[in-house]
C-alpha cells in the first residue's frame, strides 16, 4: 500500500492524495441509507493524463478504482465497496469551450452545475443548460452519467440524451473519444457514428473514467413563467401529463405531492415552467397550456391556481432550494429516494403505492415527478429524508427504500441510480442475456475488474 | 340558520335590475336582466350564476339594498355551480382553516385586525400606530372571500366562531369595543355581510380610512404633502360598505395627492383580476388589467393606490411596469408623515 501511495504522490503531487482517516471517513459514505465502505486512498487528478497514470497503476496493482463526481446521488454509488482509490474528479473543472452558434459545451468531469450556469450568466446570457434540482456542486457529468433529468427535460429529455460526446479513458489505460469528437474538431453530435456513448452511461462508473463531455445547450428565454395545475384525482394525471406535454411549451413539468402542509394533502400539483421571446408569446404559451386541459377545466375537477408574482419567483428558482429544505426536515443529515423511470401511465400506482408505503413505515415523504420529454416517460420519486443520528429511523427509511424499489419494478417501472442492493433487485427481474451482454462488455473493457467493482454484480 | 336577508318579492318588482344591467363583465339589457332575475328567484341554473365575476358590485347597484349578490352565492352553492375548479376550492378552504392555536391575550386600543395577512404586519408601524395592539391569523380571519368560491356555507360555519374568538381572546377581557380593520373585507364582513345574515356581532367595527383619517388630522402639522396624482384601486369587498368611501377623498386630501378622475374609479372600478384567474378566465383577467392600467396611465397616474392586499399581490408588478408606483394607503400615509 506505501508504494501505491508514493506512486500517487507522484502522479499528483502529495496535496492531493490521501489515506488519512478523516478524508477516508468521507469519502465512505454519503448522506443516504446505505453502510460506509472505506477507501485506501483518495486522489484528486487534474487532467486526463494523470487519470490516464492513476488507471494504469491501479490496473498494474489491480487495486479498485471508484469515479466521483459531486458524490451527491444518495444511493452509495461512489462508496467504494471494495476498498481501492476513489478518484475525485473536482479539480477537473475547466469549462474549456462554449459554441454559441451549435449551442454546445465542452466541460471536463469535475464541472460543476452552479460553475456552468454562473459562467453561462455572465459570459452567454442568451444560453443556458438544463439544471437538476441537486445542490449546485453536483457535477455536470455525474448526472449525465446517470441518466439525469432537470429543468428542461420536458424540451430535451434525460441529460443522457444532451450529450454531444465525451472523452474516456478505459479500464486499461486507453484514452477514448465518442461522438463526433472522434472524428472532427467540433463536438456536435453523437451521430452519425456508431453510439458508443452507452458504453459509459448508466454503467456506475464500471466501464472507464469519463474526463470530457459536450452538452447540448438550450435558449435562456427572457420572459419566463410558472402555471400550477391542481387536481385531486390522481387516475387524471396520465391524460393531463400527456396533454400538457404535447402542446410543446412547457421547458419543464414536475409533479409535486407531499402529506404536509395539511391543506395540501390529497392533492396533486403539476409545476410547468415555460419562457418565450416576448410578453406576447409568453401569454399566447399560457392559453396553450389552458386550452390543452380545458375539458378538466370545464368539469371542475382541475384547474391553474392563481399564483401571485411574489410566489411565482420562488417557483421560478433554479435549481429549487425547496428541496434541500425538504431534505433536512429531520434534521441529522439523512436523505434519500427513489427516483424511478417508468412510463406516464404508471403515476396512479406510484402515487398510491408510495404513500402506502411510506405510511407503513412511518415516514414522512414527499412524492414526484419529472416529465421526461413530451410526456415519453417521467423520474417518479418517493423521497425519504431521515436522521442519520437515528438508528431506528435509518432502518425505517432503508426499508421504505428496498420496498420501493420492488414495488416500482412490480409496476413496470426502473429504479434510477439505484444502491448496490437495488441493481441487484433490477438484475433480477433483468433479461438474462441483456445482463450477460453486460457482463461480456464489461469484461473486454475492464478484464481486471477495477473499476467500481460490486455495482452491477450479483453475489 | 343564519339565514339571508333577501326579500323576492323586491326583486320580483323591481323594473330596472340595477344589479344585472349595470354589471361590467356580463352584457345585459333590460329584458336579459329580467329574465335572469326570474331564474335566480326560481331556483334555476342561469347565465348569471355561471358567468358572475363575484366582484360583488351588485350588491351596491341594487337600489333596495336586497343583497343580489349574496343570493347570487347562495344558490350556486345551492345548484352546485362552481365559479372555481373543485380542487382549488378545497385546497383553499383547508389552506385558510381556523388553526385553532388563538391563547388570550390582554390588548389596547387601538386594536388593529390584520386578519390572516402576517406578511402585511410590517405596515403597522410609526405614528399612525403608536400604542396599537394587533391581531392576525387563521383565528380571526373574516372567511368573507368563500363568496367568490360559492361557499357561503363555509362562512356560516366559520364567521360566528371568528367573531367570538376577536370578542372572547382579546376585547371582552381588555375592555375594548373597537376593533379597526386593515383590509374592506374585515370591515364588510362585520358590517355589512354579518348583519344580512343575522350573525351578531358583539364589537363595533372602524375602517381602517376612518381611523387613519382622524389620526392625520391629529398630526395634519406634520404632513408633507406628497403632491402626486394618484389612481385609487377599488377592491371589491368595498362594494359593501361604499359608506366608507368619502374616507379615501379625505385622506387623498390630507396627505396632499390627486385623485384624478377617471373611468373605472368609484361605482366603476374594475376587479384586480386575482379571482377571475382562479376561475381559469386568464383572457378576461387581463382584459380587465390592461382596460383598467390604461385607464389610469391615461390620466397620468403617477401612484397606483391599494387598500385591498389581494389587489397589491394581484396587481403592483403589472403597475410598476408601466411606470406606475403601487403602494398601499397605510404605506401613503407614512410616507406624508416623512416616514
Amino acid at each position: 500500500m506505501e508504494e501505491i501511495y508514493k506512486e500517487l504522490v507522484n502522479i499528483v503531487g502529495q496535496s492531493y492524495v490521501s489515506n488519512h482517516a478523516e478524508e477516508r471517513f468521507i469519502y465512505s459514505r454519503d448522506m443516504g441509507t446505505m453502510e460506509p465502505s472505506y477507501p485506501d486512498f483518495v486522489v484528486m487528478p487534474n487532467s486526463t493524463e494523470e487519470v490516464q497514470k492513476i488507471i494504469l497503476l491501479a490496473n498494474k496493482m489491480e487495486i479498485p478504482i471508484v469515479p466521483m463526481g459531486g458524490g451527491l446521488t444518495l444511493s452509495g454509488i461512489c462508496r467504494p465497496l471494495k476498498g481501492g482509490i476513489v478518484l475525485d474528479m473536482k479539480r477537473m473543472n475547466r469549462i474549456i469551450e462554449v459554441n454559441e452558434t451549435s449551442s454546445y459545451v465542452l466541460v471536463e468531469a469535475g464541472a460543476s452545475q452552479g460553475m456552468l450556469q454562473a459562467y453561462l450568466k455572465k459570459h452567454y446570457p442568451g444560453l443556458k443548460h438544463s439544471m437538476p434540482d441537486a445542490p449546485p456542486i453536483a457535477t455536470i457529468a455525474g448526472n449525465v452519467l446517470i441518466h439525469g433529468s432537470g429543468h428542461l427535460s420536458a424540451a430535451g429529455g434525460f441529460h443522457s440524451e444532451m450529450l454531444n460526446g465525451l472523452e474516456a479513458v478505459l479500464p486499461t489505460g486507453d484514452v477514448v473519444r465518442v461522438g463526433s469528437c472522434s472524428t472532427s474538431p467540433y463536438w456536435f453530435s453523437r451521430s452519425p457514428l456508431p453510439d458508443l456513448s452507452g458504453l459509459f452511461l448508466g454503467w456506475m462508473g464500471t466501464t472507464g473514467v469519463v474526463t470530457k463531455l459536450a452538452i447540448k445547450l438550450f435558449p435562456n428565454l427572457p420572459f419566463n413563467d410558472v402555471r400550477i395545475f391542481l387536481t385531486d384525482e390522481p387516475e387524471l394525471i396520465p391524460d393531463i401529463l400527456h396533454r400538457l406535454a404535447r402542446v410543446q411549451v412547457a421547458e419543464d413539468i414536475v409533479a409535486a405531492m407531499a402529506p404536509r402542509p395539511d391543506w395540501l394533502r390529497g392533492l396533486q400539483m403539476l409545476i410547468i415552467n415555460y419562457g418565450a421571446e416576448s410578453e406576447k408569446e409568453l401569454t399566447l404559451k399560457r392559453e396553450m397550456l389552458r386550452e390543452s386541459v380545458r375539458k378538466y377545466i370545464d368539469e371542475k375537477v382541475g384547474g391553474f391556481m392563481p399564483i401571485p408574482p411574489d410566489m411565482k419567483r420562488s417557483f421560478l428558482e433554479v435549481p429549487q432550494s425547496s428541496i434541500s429544505r425538504f431534505a433536512d426536515l429531520k434534521k441529522g443529515g439523512g436523505f434519500e429516494y427513489v427516483g424511478a423511470i417508468m412510463p406516464i401511465e404508471l403515476f396512479p400506482d406510484a402515487y398510491r403505492n408510495g404513500i402506502d408505503i411510506a405510511e407503513s413505515h412511518g415516514m414522512t415523504y414527499s412524492l414526484g415527478a419529472r416529465i421526461i420529454g413530451l410526456g415519453h416517460s417521467m423520474m417518479f420519486f418517493f423521497a425519504y429524508p431521515f436522521n442519520r443520528a437515528d438508528a431506528e429511523d435509518v432502518n425505517n427509511a432503508q426499508k421504505a427504500l428496498e420496498d420501493t424499489n420492488e414495488m416500482v419494478l412490480e409496476i413496470g417501472g426502473i429504479p434510477w441510480k439505484a444502491e448496490a442492493p437495488a441493481q441487484k433487485q433490477i438484475i433480477r427481474k433483468m433479461c438474462p442475456n441483456t445482463f450477460a451482454l453486460m457482463n461480456r462488455l464489461r469484461a473486454v473493457l475492464d478484464p481486471k475488474g477495477i473499476m467500481n467493482p460490486g455495482n452491477w454484480e450479483v453475489d | 340558520m343564519y339565514k339571508l336577508q333577501y326579500d323576492p318579492e323586491i326583486c320580483a318588482k323591481c323594473r330596472t335590475f340595477d344589479c344585472f344591467v349595470r354589471c361590467q363583465y356580463m352584457d345585459l339589457d333590460l329584458e336579459e336582466a329580467r329574465q335572469e332575475i326570474h331564474h335566480l328567484l326560481r331556483g334555476e341554473d342561469s347565465r348569471v350564476l355561471n358567468e358572475c365575476a363575484t366582484c360583488y358590485a351588485c350588491e351596491e347597484y341594487c337600489p333596495h339594498g336586497n343583497h343580489p349578490f349574496y343570493q347570487i352565492v347562495d344558490r350556486q352553492e345551492q345548484l352546485k355551480i362552481r365559479p372555481v375548479p373543485i380542487p382549488l376550492t378545497t385546497q383553499q378552504v383547508k389552506m385558510m382553516a381556523p388553526r385553532r392555536q388563538i391563547v388570550p391575550l390582554t390588548v389596547q386600543a387601538p386594536v388593529i385586525n390584520m386578519c390572516y395577512f402576517p406578511m402585511l404586519l410590517g405596515c403597522v408601524r410609526g405614528k399612525l400606530f403608536e400604542g396599537a395592539s394587533v391581531i392576525v391569523g387563521s383565528d380571526v380571519f373574516c372567511n368573507i372571500m368563500w363568496l367568490h368560491f360559492a361557499k357561503s356555507s363555509v362562512i356560516r360555519e366559520r364567521l360566528p366562531q371568528v367573531i367570538q374568538n376577536i370578542e372572547n381572546y382579546y376585547l371582552k377581557e381588555s375592555g375594548v369595543d373597537e376593533l379597526i380593520c386593515f383590509h374592506d373585507e374585515c370591515y364588510g364582513t362585520y358590517a355589512h355581510l354579518a348583519p344580512s345574515f343575522s350573525i351578531e356581532v358583539p364589537f363595533k367595527p372602524i375602517h381602517l380610512f376612518e381611523y387613519l383619517t382622524k389620526k392625520l388630522t391629529q398630526l395634519r402639522s406634520e404632513i408633507r404633502p406628497i403632491n402626486k396624482t394618484v389612481a385609487y384601486q377599488r377592491p371589491c369587498s368595498n362594494r359593501l360598505i361604499p359608506e366608507t368611501q368619502h374616507w379615501v377623498d379625505e385622506i387623498f386630501g390630507l396627505v396632499g395627492v390627486d385623485r384624478v378622475e377617471r373611468e373605472h374609479d368609484r361605482e366603476n372600478a374594475l376587479c384586480c383580476g386575482m379571482t377571475i384567474r382562479a376561475m381559469q378566465r386568464d383572457d378576461l383577467a387581463d382584459d380587465i388589467q390592461k382596460r383598467n392600467l390604461d385607464d389610469m396611465e391615461s390620466v397620468g397616474a403617477e401612484y397606483c393606490v391599494f387598500n385591498c392586499p389581494a389587489c397589491f399581490f394581484a396587481m403592483k408588478e403589472v403597475v410598476a411596469k408601466r411606470g406606475m408606483t403601487p403602494i398601499l394607503m397605510s404605506e401613503l400615509c407614512q410616507m406624508a408623515l416623512g416616514e
